[in-house]
């Protein structure tokens, strides 16, 4: 595993207890499939995601963007389908012991730990990815390690100077940006990324895109986005996914994808024939 | 002095002075509270501030409603006195009997744990309700075995019993209560009141029963505290705050949170132990009802959920009033005139009333308990806003 300007310049003891996979073929889905009482939000999603590479995952509202993620991430069961991490089948298993496989997910609505400072929320995800939350006779406190660790992770994302502020008292923009420490300082295989940017300010917005396009060129990763903001998406991807009524309706380059006429179509409700407006809406 | 405290400090003076108060009133009671009285409810706060303590692990750190920490209470003193009833007043069946009620919490937690912990909080509540009612109805029922409802009387080994007298000579006491009671109605007679005050203390198994349950409350405290402040602590905390994200990080919530409620159970076990041995009488009114159920959710509630500081504050208060209350009522029932509507209000027997309307009172005003109000009034003294 390189180590880069991501990494923590801390010097820890902590030990690495993720074994680096054998067989870094990657996230693969087959024919993922969910269905709500009569609907299909997700319908027969076939893909796969390879190290070293960002995938947008892009739609229209409603889509199934979301729920795809939900899929990968074990928070919801698929009805029918498969996800394999590294050649390994991961259906089966839930939330928290896929996250321990190397998924970590950032959420589109912040899901924090409102009641808990910045530094302890970005310690929870430093102590879970490092496996020592069942020590209970040691005090947290203590193990600088970790600390330092998440205090890293804060200044990443610009929040060095509001570690001990209680989450519940940052301001939005502040909350979006510690969903992404959270993400990092789980230093997983397969980076999910929901609307990171979404109801942050213009200036705020850089910071997460820097740090996005960081992990993408310094760590061999698969990094998963899902973004309505085209401009994003076109700077960012090596690939689109589009998703439309839960099914996959375009998978390439952006380039190719942009131009396709069936994503003009379905995406943005025009066909390329309208240029003005397919132009408007995918720069 | 900071790893015994594990960081956690009561982080106000006020509550400080009163923690240190009662340490001293608890380490030292004995010798300072005259009458038997006195003495067993001092033996009882040391062993309702391990039930309230472990209560709290599971209410106030991780937010898991159960109504069955009576009934593991009741294992661990049913536990002593069954097999006292059955084997004898030796150690080879105190043994036995601690190592069948913890044995039998264990299987029992951890059975309620793993089958309940996966549904909703209110789901699981029910379930323990219904398990602790089951649990009441088969103490009664099983006469042979448990007494029914008369109970049992417990044969502790000598050494923990009044018979055992270790010394001949006897230990002097001083009264504080009744010295200061005496020093402010009649200051002139302070002389007196000091010798009143003064009393002597013949130590027995008593004594050692009293300060084995002392040591272990303060041993289980210290312990609690640092639990509570480990990174497993830290993940109980993530998961009352927010279940769904703390297995997005990859904690599996079930195995922690059945953790707790086993940990926990085993606490109230050895609460009901140690209750067994100072009691010497267990029955299912003073181990299983609910009504003591209701109280000790009362004692985690008024004392301040999530910060162990109050299982220590609410069990004193509480049962302070309880022993109290009454009598303090009495005193002033003798000074209104009989007959009127103040002397009904005030009667002795309305006890349970006053005592309602003070938890009322102390929730409107305390809302996040005595110890989180006490530290939040600090907390904005040092930061000048008070």
């Amino acid at each position: 595993m390189q180590r880069n300007d991501l990494d923590v310049a801390t010097d820890t003891s902590t030990v690495d207890s993720r074994a680096e996979p054998a067989n870094r073929s990657g996230l693969e889905i087959r024919d993922l499939s969910i269905t709500f009482g009569g609907h299909t939000a997700v319908d027969r999603v076939s893909c796969a995601f390879h190290a070293g590479t960002l995938t947008s995952i892009v739609g229209p509202n409603g889509a199934g963007k979301t729920t795809l993620f939900n899929l990968i991430s074990g928070q919801l069961n698929a009805t029918a389908g498969s996800v394999r991490l590294f050649d390994e089948d991961i259906t089966a298993l839930g939330a928290p012991a896929r996250a321990d496989k190397g998924l970590g997910r950032a959420f589109q609505l912040t899901n924090l730990f409102p009641g808990l400072t910045a530094l302890e929320n970005v310690r929870l995800a430093v102590a879970s990815r490092y496996r020592i939350g069942h020590i209970f006779w040691q005090m947290a406190a203590r193990r600088r390690d970790i600390s330092d660790r998440a205090a890293a992770y804060l200044e990443q994302v610009n929040l060095g100077k509001r570690a001990d502020t209680p989450v519940a008292n940052l301001p939005h923009g502040d909350q979006r940006k510690l969903e992404v420490a959270l993400l990092l300082a789980l230093e997983p295989e397969v980076f999910m990324f929901d609307e990171p940017t979404a109801g942050m300010s213009v200036d705020e917005v850089p910071v997460i895109l820097d740090l996005i396009a960081d992990i993408k060129k310094h760590q061999n990763k698969i990094i998963l986005l899902v973004e309505h903001k085209m401009d994003v998406v076109r700077s960012l991807s090596d690939r689109i996914v589009v998703l439309h009524n839960g099914e996959l309706v375009a998978d390439g380059e952006p380039a190719q994808v942009i131009a396709s006429p069936v994503v003009q179509q379905v995406y943005l409700g025009t066909s390329p024939d309208q240029p003005a407006a397919a132009g408007s809406a995918v720069s | 002095m900071n790893r015994l405290f594990s960081g956690d400090y009561p982080r106000s003076r006020l509550l400080s002075a009163a923690l240190l108060l009662i340490f001293l009133a608890l380490a030292l009671g004995p010798f300072l509270f005259d009458g038997i009285r006195t003495f067993s409810m001092l033996g009882m706060m040391c062993v309702f501030i391990i039930v309230v303590a472990s209560y709290d692990l599971m209410l106030g750190y991780t937010h898991i409603v159960s109504f069955a920490h009576t009934m593991f209470f009741g294992i661990g003193a049913y536990g002593i006195a069954i097999a006292s009833d059955h084997y004898g007043s030796g150690y080879g069946a105190l043994f036995a009997g601690i190592v069948g009620a913890l044995l039998a919490s264990v299987l029992l937690s951890l059975l309620l744990g793993l089958l309940s912990l996966r549904v909703k909080a209110i789901f699981f509540a029910l379930v323990t309700l219904a398990v602790a009612f089951a649990f009441l109805s088969l103490v009664t029922q099983l006469y042979n075995v448990t007494g029914g409802e008369d109970g049992l009387a417990v044969r502790s080994p000598r050494e923990l019993g009044p018979a055992f007298r270790p010394f001949d000579f006897q230990v002097p006491g001083f009264n504080i209560f009744g010295f200061l009671v005496a020093a402010v109605s009649s200051p002139g007679e302070i002389g007196q009141a000091f010798q009143e005050a003064l009393f002597s203390v013949r130590l027995s198994g008593r004594h050692l029963t009293y300060y084995i349950t002392f040591v272990t409350m303060v041993a289980i405290f210290f312990f609690l505290l640092r639990m509570v402040n480990s990174p497993f602590g830290r993940v109980l905390q993530a998961i009352r705050e927010n279940e769904f994200r703390a297995q997005a990080l990859g904690y599996r919530t079930v195995l922690y949170r059945t953790a707790v409620v086993v940990v926990s159970a085993l606490l109230a076990t050895v609460a009901g132990i140690l209750f067994a041995l100072l009691n010497r009488y267990v029955n299912p009114e003073n181990t299983l009802n609910f009504e003591l159920m209701i109280f000790i959710l009362l004692m985690c509630v008024i004392g301040g959920m999530g910060t162990l500081y109050g299982a220590v504050i609410g069990t004193v208060l509480f049962l302070l009033a309880q022993n109290y209350l009454q009598d303090l009522l009495k005193q002033l029932d003798a000074l209104v005139p009989a007959d009127t509507l103040i002397a009904e209000l005030i009667n002795p027997d309305r006890w349970l009333l006053w005592f309602g309307l003070l938890f009322i009172l102390s929730v409107y005003f305390f809302p996040s308990g005595i110890v989180g109000q006490l530290r939040i009034w600090s907390a904005k003294r040092s930061s000048g806003q008070d």
